[in-house]
């Protein structure tokens, strides 16, 4: 039946919030973690979000009368309490998959975390889980090569990966940054990573540490017999610049190549990931500027949600967290968003800040990378958590070695293997954990000094973004 | 003092990926991890090759992988038969995941007497 035009403001409730609403399996839906301000009730705050995320806007508009807004409108099904938090309460949104433009992550999160977040009846909003339905799942290119296959080319098998940011991260001349990488692939790392800092600064142009680099690592294949590589940045200014980079480096024969796809964008990581599944190459994700999206625990994006997000907009690798380490993380959290990266389904488990069942169809997996501020001593535990497909990556704690990085690179693949072998032993790693070093430092003199070195590090400061469980 | 002297020379060692920076694995330590092999439920294969050739992806393949087995003696009495006729070969052991379509193990057991 034709409805008639009624112009003005209506509470969004009356036309978004729909608790007897059974999300569709081609429904998009998402959790929002919504604090509204003062005299908003929830069910409003909550049909707000969604209105304003999809269909909706403020004013009734006669236009709306010549679509089918039921056919169209995101709808807020379900709300729930934060634990142990009286403020704030978890909103839950389905959107119909004809919102979205087929394969696009530019297009859904400029729906879902566009105009929204600075809307004025809520105070704070994060966006907390997606659920990809299949059917969008399905038209994304995702990961180039994914884990399966970067082991068959690298030859890496029953082991987590070894690898190292390259320090300084700044200032170094392009010889000289081959040689840093050189002795580091030469001792024993798989891998080496250009610092996300360097493009192509006055004092390394990218051509030349390309070049270098490339020397470098076949010198280091040559001798060792073993198969290596160094994620080249391409991240540039403009797209054009990008893939000439790209380009070059597999003009070069380089396995891999490095992007940024926070601060270089999702289009851009999009197309850097289509060329890589054309051309053969595997692709290194870093993550900067994702503390300021997914730090705070009220606002923004969980870091789950961009794991995700890269995983269909396509990626080889991509950096996690540590646990251990340096910097920010959960480790049930971190658990929870690992499984999302590599496995082909994750259930739904808020232990983990797990909110929607995932399928993820025949997607690859993408390796989980742990990098900062990580020694030695934490190898048993790293092993411990994040498993084979994982890349793990001790910048400082390879280069920092008194010998020098070769010497401290055969440091970390003797302490590598060492806990692999013991893991399979069916010995407690994290328990066992001094045992372990101590019994493969007797073989290796480089072990010995790393773990005299870094003996007294520890990084003890509680996470500032805690799970919310009862 | 002379710190210099106290720096030790890190001499580049050819290796062989996996367990390789370890020393090499006594009879023990191979049956253990072929033990985890078979308890992951993993297929085992057994590869050999002339040291010469040993980067290609492809070694030869000492018949076929053994799928369905489940003895630890038997993936032992294989890897030594291969082992005793083509002593100058690496041998290496594989453990097939049929889910990932990946190998889940690989790791060379024996050493080619050239190398």
């Amino acid at each position: 039946m034709a409805k008639k035009y009624d112009a003005g403001v209506k509470e969004y409730r009356d036309l978004y919030w729909t608790p007897d609403y059974v999300p569709l399996d081609t429904d998009l839906l998402a959790c929002f973690k919504v604090t509204p301000q003062e005299g908003v009730p929830n069910e409003e705050a909550a049909a707000a979000v969604a209105a304003e995320s999809s269909t909706g806007t403020w004013s009734t508009v006669w236009s709306e009368l010549l679509t089918d807004m039921e056919f169209y409108k995101g709808r807020s099904y379900r709300i729930e309490d934060v634990p142990g938090d009286r403020e704030s309460f978890y909103a839950f949104i389905a959107y119909p998959i004809d919102l979205f433009e087929e394969g696009s992550i530019v297009n859904v999160l400029t729906s879902l975390v566009g105009n929204v977040f600075g809307f004025k009846a809520v105070k704070h909003l994060r966006l907390e889980d997606i659920r990809f339905p299949i059917a969008f799942v399905k038209t994304c290119l995702g990961p180039p090569s994914g884990i399966q296959v970067e082991r068959d080319k690298l030859n890496k098998y029953g082991r987590p990966m070894l690898g190292a940011t390259i320090k300084p991260k700044l200032g170094l001349s392009a010889k000289n940054y081959g040689r840093a990488v050189y002795e580091c692939l030469r001792g024993g790392l798989d891998l080496t990573k250009d610092d996300e800092n360097v493009n192509s600064q006055p004092f390394m142009r990218w051509q030349n540490r390309f070049e270098f680099v490339a020397e470098a690592v076949q010198k280091s294949q040559a001798e060792t017999g073993e198969v290596k590589g160094h994620y080249l940045n391409v991240t540039a200014n403009t797209p054009e610049d990008m893939y000439e980079r790209a380009e070059f480096a597999k003009e070069l024969g380089q396995p891999i190549i490095m992007h940024d796809f926070l601060t270089g964008g999702f289009t851009a990581n999009g197309g850097l990931a289509k060329w890589c599944r054309k051309n053969g190459m595997l692709l290194h994700i870093h993550r900067a500027m994702h503390a300021v999206i997914d730090r705070h625990p009220k606002h923004g994006i969980h870091f789950r949600v961009l794991a995700k997000c890269l995983r269909l907009s396509g990626g080889d690798h991509i950096h996690t967290g540590t646990v251990v380490g340096k910097l920010e993380g959960d480790r049930a959290s971190t658990l929870g968003y690992v499984d999302l990266l590599r496995e082909s389904f994750i259930p739904e488990d808020r232990r983990r800040g797990i909110f929607f069942d995932q399928d993820w169809g025949s997607m690859p997996g993408v390796f989980a990378v742990a990098s900062g501020g990580i020694h030695v001593w934490h190898m048993p535990a790293l092993v411990n958590i994040f498993g084979d497909d994982s890349i793990l990556q001790f910048g400082g704690g390879t280069q920092g070695h008194p010998w020098g990085n070769a010497a401290g690179a055969a440091a970390n693949r003797v302490a590598l293997e060492a806990c692999v072998k013991a893991r399979n032993e069916g010995r407690d790693l994290e328990r066992e954990a001094r045992e372990i070093l101590e019994g493969a430092a007797q073989h290796s003199p480089e072990l010995a000094i790393a773990m005299e070195t870094w003996k007294e590090i520890k990084f003890e400061f509680e996470t500032v973004d805690k799970l919310d469980v009862s | 003092m002379n710190e210099n002297s106290q720096t030790g020379d890190y001499r580049t060692k050819q290796t062989l990926e996996t367990f390789s920076f370890l020393p090499p694995l006594t009879q023990q330590e191979v049956y253990d991890q072929i033990s985890y092999m078979l308890g992951q439920g993993l297929t085992p294969a057994i590869e050999h090759e002339h040291p010469a050739q040993s980067t290609h992806s492809y070694w030869t393949m000492w018949k076929l992988p053994f799928f369905g087995e489940k003895e630890l003696s038997n993936v032992v009495n294989e890897l030594e038969t291969c082992h005793r006729t083509y002593p100058d070969h690496h041998v290496r052991l594989i453990g097939y995941d049929s889910y990932t379509q990946s190998q889940g193990v690989c790791f060379v057991v024996y050493r080619g007497k050239a190398w």
